[in-house]
Order: C-alpha cells, then structure tokens, then sequence
C-alpha cells in the first residue's frame, strides 16, 4: 500500500496535476478572501470556504480523472492485478494519494485565516471547522470521482462524468423541491432514481440480469411500500433529496456547527464509492 | 512447480480456452506456441491471477492463485503483452516502486533493483523517463519489473514481438540467461523463436492442448514417414526391383538429379535411420552406388501447421457439412501416413 501511494503522489507531483490542482483552489480562495475579508472587512473566514464548495467541480475530476481510467489505457492495470497485493489496498494506497493532494490547499487555507488574524477579529473556531469540513467534503466527492474513473478508460470521460453528478449532487435538494408534494409524485420520482442506479449497475456489470434484478427489486421493494404506507411519501423524495444533499451537510460546517453525523456521512459515502471501486475492478478480472 | 488443471474460459459465447491441463516443473524454458488468437494471453492471465477462470484451477508452488494469491503471486514475475510501464517515471524508480509492492524489505530493494538492471542491462538507462526509451529498452524494463523480488517462475507474453531483429536476439539470449536461475515460461505465435530458447514446447489451438513435448520428441513423433532423397547410378528397373525387396519402403519415384550418370530417387520410409541402412546394404549388394543420401526429417513447422490445421479443419467440418466427407478422406490419409 505504501508503495501504491508513494508513486501516485510522486505522480501527482512529478507532473502537473497536483500543482494544477492546488494552484486552482487557492487563486479561488485568494479571490474570495479578497472580497470578502479585505475589500468588505468581514470577519467570517468560513464565507470564503463556503463560497470554495463550486470550485471543487472542476478541481475534483482534474484530481481523480486520471486515478484509475490512466491505468487502464496504459495497461499499467495488468502490473496491479499480478501484484500480490489485494486490490483494497491498491485502491486505497491510491486513495490516500488523493487524499494528502488534497489536503496541501486546505493547510495553505489554514494560513489565510492565520494571517487575517493579525488584521481582525478572525473567529479561529469557525474557520477550522469549515476547513475541516471542507476537507471532508473534497474527501467524499474525490471517492465518487475515483469510482467514476474506474468506469472509464478515457479521462476526459471519466473527468465530464464526474463533473456532471457533482452537479446534479449540487442542485440535487433545489432539483428535488420541483417534485410535487404529492405522495404518488415522490413515488414515481424515487422509481426513476432506482432505474438510473439499475443502469450504473449495467454500466458497472455490463450485465443486464443484474441491472434488470437490480431495478425490479428496487421498484418492487418501493411499491410494497408505497401500497403499505402511502401518507408518509408526502412530499418524502424532497426530504430524502436534501437529506442526502452533500453540499448542504458541508453548508452545516460553513454555518459554525461541527456536526457529526455529517463526518459519518461524508465518510460513509467516501467508504461506500471506495467499496465500489474495488468492486469495479475485482469485476474486471472476472470479464 | 505451476499445475494447470482443466482451465476454461468463456468470454460471452466464445471459448477462449477450453479444458486446458498442463504441468510446469521448475528449472526449464517452456514455450507457448500457438497462432494469434489461440488463448495464448488469456491462460497466461489466467496463471497470474490477472483473470478468472470459468473453471478449472491453477496452482503455483502448492497455492491456488486464486483462494492464495499473494502467496502464489509471490513465486511468479509476469510481463504481460504490453510491458506495464508508467512513462513518467524512470526505470529506477519504476523497479523500485515495483519491488516494494512485491513486499521486497527496505534494504533489499537497492540490490535487487541493480541486480534486476544488470541482468537486463538497462543500468546505463536508470536515470532517463520510460516514455523516452526505445521498445527494446521498455521490454527489458518490463522484464526486470518480472524479476523483482525472486519469483521462481517467469512468465513472459510475447516478450519479442515488436522488436528488431537484433533486439529480438538480444532478448532471446537474456531469456536463455534468465532460464538459468528461474523456470521461465514464455509464449509467441512465431516457432523459430520458440524452437531457439525452449526446452520444452506446448502448442496450444483454438484453446486447446495439442501437443506438448521437447522440440525433438515433437519432431519424431509427429513424423509419420520420413523422406530418404537418393541420387543412384544405375538402371530405373535395376533399382525399382533391389528397392522392393528392402523393408520399411512404402514408395518410389524417380526425378532428375543434378548429380552426373544418376537418377534421383524418393523414397517414402518408416521413421528413424534403420531403412536408411537398409537401403544402403542392399543398394551396395546390388553394386547400384549411392552418390549421395538425404534423411529429410518433417520440421517443427510441419508439425506446427499440421497441428494447428487440424484444429481448423475440425472447425470447418461443424460449419460446412458438405465439405466434411472430403476433409475426412483427407484426415483420414494424413493419420494413415502415422501409423
């Protein structure tokens, strides 16, 4: 595992990526610090990092894109699976290497606020936790964008892919409040979620028995409920859309409270993105 | 040291290979010989854990490669097709990134990378960025990615093709080096190459074994009738009459020969050089002199093309119902010649 994750750093490092990437977050970081610490002499450092959360559409797939589709095209893949090392720690050797590059723009923030501290009043506490939880958010999202690059052996895919569900994460809560409240609106809209998940499975498998297995349990599964307990799917996919809402658990960070069963969360779906990921790529010796 | 047992793989409705079995022991070069699209990869994927087998099992040094894989992994270095090379590194980190992930201790890696670049005699290269090596540069690389960390076995994939002819030579020879210390493995769908390194050939077609043995063995066994090529001084019905008294001629036939006052004779015989005596004594009794005598033995490649067109004879017999009855004639004359 270390030695996975000292050559993907060397690599993020030894090329432009890794530059690329912290040099993007911090001149955003730069730019917000300008207009809201220096030009309008607000105090809050944590606006700054809420106002990063749109930056990390296009800095996370420049992270990830390259992670695991690059290995595939290089067929450098073929080295990894004829190493006697577990694919789990393939991935996530890997994943801390996202990890550490992803930390190196979030220490550089640590110091903007350090340094406001001598022109203000800086709220130290709220600037650490939103830099924390922005680190957490970046943390889950590179997972997804991981497990988005093992679909794909093109970058350029692997990087549009993982910009787009970023997005659709972003708008997911506003998305879903277009959804009527009704109980049968939140029921079809749920279905077609559950049908979109049956073709990542077919995309993932390249099965359509597990993909259509997938999606008739699922729809089955929602019905039943649907059929038992109409009166609660008022109005539920909005409430399950925002409870789900990456972006709104990081806002929680932004707004001064240190949640916790937000970092569960973020980490949960970073575990859960890595899980599949593994999966991914067991899958692609079994083809 | 590798056991191979009924090993199958289907990729959708193909059968890339199909109840493969075959026994590796340590300490010799075996080849893989079969044409493209034989299943060559494909078992070689197989064997290293690369791939799943739809069924069948493979067992390195005792471990099933893959209920064990690390401890089966650890005995085998693999160079796959395409060497698995990261262009932006240099060969010496590149090893000794590779000799890590293999678990070599700490102070183990900067002997084994240099013993590893010796070998393969990319040390004057160690410090220059993969991508801006040659091919033969990167095979070498690739093999000694291979030889990291000890394996017992090397299994190499086409590990010549793509290059020129003087590298596939300097390869060759670091192949015959590298059978010295390991059990080395290698495929190639071209038979001199096989023919100048292995000790022991496997053909593989359409996924199957179908013949596995030393070159020479091969050689005999598949020679059904070998050729006795004869320039003779003397009559035609002089020689017809001696020749029909000699054992193990099946035919004769006469042709011009470049040598003065003779007749060039063909004679079809058993196998092995005992008729070829026996053609002598009795041609020298008869005061018939031979001016000069050829053994033509049926070469490697013959048995390589009749092997693998056998198997695609077979193919065209499913398909092409019409055509069977011919092809079984024919079958049937090539398998009488063996007996």
């Amino acid at each position: 595992m270390t030695a996975i994750y000292t050559r993907e750093l060397r690599a993020y490092f030894n090329g432009m990526t890794g530059y690329v990437f912290t040099a993007f977050l911090l001149v955003f970081a730069g730019i917000f610090t300008m207009i809201y610490n220096l030009n309008n002499g607000y105090t809050n450092f944590e606006y700054v990092v809420g106002n990063m959360s749109m930056v990390l559409f296009i800095a996370i797939p420049i992270l990830t894109m390259r992670t695991i589709a690059e290995e595939r095209r290089q067929k450098t893949d073929q080295l990894l699976y004829s190493l006697p090392v577990g694919m789990t720690r393939i991935v996530l050797g890997k994943y801390l290497a996202v990890l550490t590059t992803a930390a190196l723009p979030c220490l550089v923030m640590c110091l903007y606020a350090l340094a406001l501290t001598t022109f203000g009043d800086i709220n130290i506490a709220a600037a650490a936790g939103s830099i924390v939880g922005f680190f957490l958010l970046s943390a889950a999202l590179a997972a997804v964008g991981m497990f988005i690059s093992s679909l794909s052996e093109n970058q350029a895919v692997a990087a549009g892919v993982t910009c787009a569900v970023m997005l659709l994460l972003y708008f997911m809560a506003d998305l879903a409040s277009y959804v009527p409240d009704s109980a049968f609106a939140s029921f079809a809209a749920i279905a077609v979620v559950i049908l979109i998940l049956a073709a990542v499975v077919k995309i993932m498998t390249r099965s359509s028995l597990a993909a259509v297995a997938f999606g008739a349990v699922g729809v089955g599964i929602l019905t039943v409920f649907f059929a038992l307990y109409q009166d609660s799917f008022q109005g539920l996919f909005a409430r399950v859309a925002d409870g789900l809402s990456v972006f709104e658990r990081f806002y929680l960070f932004v707004d001064g409270v240190f949640d916790l069963t937000a970092v569960v969360y973020f980490l949960s779906i970073a575990g859960a993105a890595l899980f599949l990921t593994v999966q991914t790529m067991e899958k692609r010796r079994w083809s | 040291m590798i056991e191979v047992n009924h090993l199958t793989k289907v990729y959708g409705d193909h059968t890339a290979v199909s109840d493969l079995s075959f026994s590796i022991d340590p300490g010799h070069i075996y080849g893989l010989l079969g044409p493209n699209g034989a299943g060559k990869t494909t078992t070689m994927n197989i064997m290293t854990g690369c791939l799943a087998a739809t069924e069948g099992t493979v067992k390195v040094g005792g471990f099933d490669i893959f209920e064990e894989p690390s401890r089966a992994k650890a005995l085998i270095g693999y160079l796959p097709e395409q060497p698995p090379l990261y262009m932006d590194m240099t060969p010496e980190e590149y090893l000794r990134f590779v000799a890590q992930a293999k678990g070599v201790t700490r102070e183990g890696i900067t002997k084994e990378v240099d013993r590893a670049m010796e070998v393969t005699q990319v040390t004057s290269m160690r410090e220059r960025l993969i991508k801006n090596l040659s091919k033969g540069y990167r095979q070498r690389v690739g093999i000694a990615q291979a030889l990291l960390g000890h394996p017992e076995a090397v299994i190499l994939d086409e590990p010549t093709v793509g290059l020129d002819p003087i590298q596939i030579i300097e390869i060759r020879e670091l192949i015959a080096e590298l059978g010295r210390e390991h059990t080395v493995i290698l495929s190639s769908h071209i038979l001199s190459e096989v023919r100048a390194v292995c000790g022991h050939i496997m053909i593989i077609s359409h996924g199957k074994l179908v013949a596995s043995d030393t070159p020479e063995n091969l050689e005999r066994l598949f020679t059904g009738s070998a050729t006795l090529e004869l320039s003779i001084q003397g009559w035609k019905d002089d020689i017809r009459e001696t020749l029909s008294h000699v054992q193990g001629v099946h035919s004769v036939s006469f042709h011009q020969t470049d040598v003065e006052d003779a007749v060039g004779v063909s004679l079809s015989t058993e196998p092995g050089e005992e008729t070829a005596r026996e053609v002598f004594y009795a041609m020298a009794e008869a005061r018939l002199p031979i001016l000069r005598m050829d053994v033509k033995k049926a070469s490697l490649e013959d048995v390589f093309i009749e092997l693998t067109s056998q198997e695609n004879d077979a193919a065209l017999d499913s398909e092409d119902s019409k055509k069977a009855g011919e092809k079984t004639e024919e079958k049937a004359k090539r398998g009488g010649g063996g007996e």
